[in-house]
């Protein structure tokens, strides 16, 4: 099998400039996106037979926590292949999707501790799937304390990837942690087999908003791999020419 | 507009995690472009410093 194009889309020339002629058509979309779900969920979306208006919540919360374990999975997904193929724009990859990870699960923990004292009476349970985001955070908080911690960058790399790749063990349990043990949160209402439980007038800006969330982070990716490429490659000749220009 | 504003009684859930979301949704936009113009500013002044490669 022939794997140039593999190496090709793996150059960092190349990737740089992909990823900055890809921004904007991320980036607009998702503001676009953004802006309708969230006009449909606060707005045009019925209040919750049981939750009343303190349902919409889920509008930023639930694609918050998507972002979160997306994240990690596509980091540990990076880390991986920059282990394996010793390619250098994956760790780019890996290191550039740690901060926005993190700040995300911040939003999915905070949205649903606003979300849970009305409706659970408290801010904060030991439940297995509140414990289990928080301990997604904390391994987003070590990835990038490791990074930082290490000067060389390729040994801040490899050590990184194999963190991030052994903590990946903690994005199924995050998920799945409702159905496998007895829970305090709600069950999945959208990410499931089978029919969605929740009405459509409901699901669609949820739909709307978890499309913008993700093309919101596919543009901050594109954004910050282009820095950690600049960063990498500061030896490079291409480098000189395009800051040059 | 103040039966919107109310949320049914659920204001302080509501509204707080509305504005911390898109807060925090800001702040990346911000920090994202800071570190990449960072890494521009860094590579522009060692090209000065060294000369061309």
């Amino acid at each position: 099998m022939d794997w140039t194009w593999f190496h090709r889309f793996g150059s960092p020339p190349h990737l740089y400039g992909l990823a900055g002629r890809l921004t904007p058509w991320f980036a607009w979309p998702s503001a676009f996106l953004i802006a309708a779900g969230l006009y449909g969920g606060l707005v045009l979306a019925p209040a919750d037979y049981q939750q009343g208006d303190g349902f919409r919540v889920i509008y930023v919360h639930a694609p918050s926590a998507w972002l979160s374990l997306m994240a990690y999975t596509w980091m540990a997904v990076a880390a991986a292949i920059g282990l394996v193929w010793r390619m250098k724009a994956a760790h780019a990859a890996a290191a550039s999707c740690a901060p926005l990870g993190a700040w995300f699960t911040v939003a999915a923990l905070c949205t649903g501790m606003l979300w849970g004292k009305p409706m659970w009476g408290t801010y904060w349970v030991w439940d297995p799937r509140l414990t289990s985001e928080l301990v997604l955070l904390f391994l987003y908080l070590g990835y990038m304390g490791l990074r930082s911690a290490i000067e060389d960058p390729q040994r801040a790399d490899r050590a990184s990837a194999v963190l991030a790749i052994v903590g990946v063990i903690n994005v199924p349990i995050v998920r799945y942690s409702v159905e496998w043990w007895n829970s305090i949160h709600q069950a999945p209402s959208v990410m499931k087999f089978g029919k969605p439980s929740i009405s459509w007038p409901m699901l669609t800006p949820l739909l709307i908003m978890f499309v913008g969330f993700t093309l919101l982070f596919v543009a901050l990716l594109l954004v910050r791999l282009r820095g950690e490429i600049l960063r990498r490659e500061r030896h490079a000749r291409w480098v000189a020419e395009v800051v040059a220009g | 507009m103040s039966d919107f504003l109310s949320m049914g009684g659920y204001a302080s859930s509501v509204w707080p995690s509305v504005a911390l979301t898109f807060g925090i949704i800001a702040w990346n936009i911000v920090a994202a472009r800071r570190s990449f113009a960072a890494a521009r500013a860094e590579a522009r002044r060692r090209l000065a410093v060294e000369g061309s490669p």
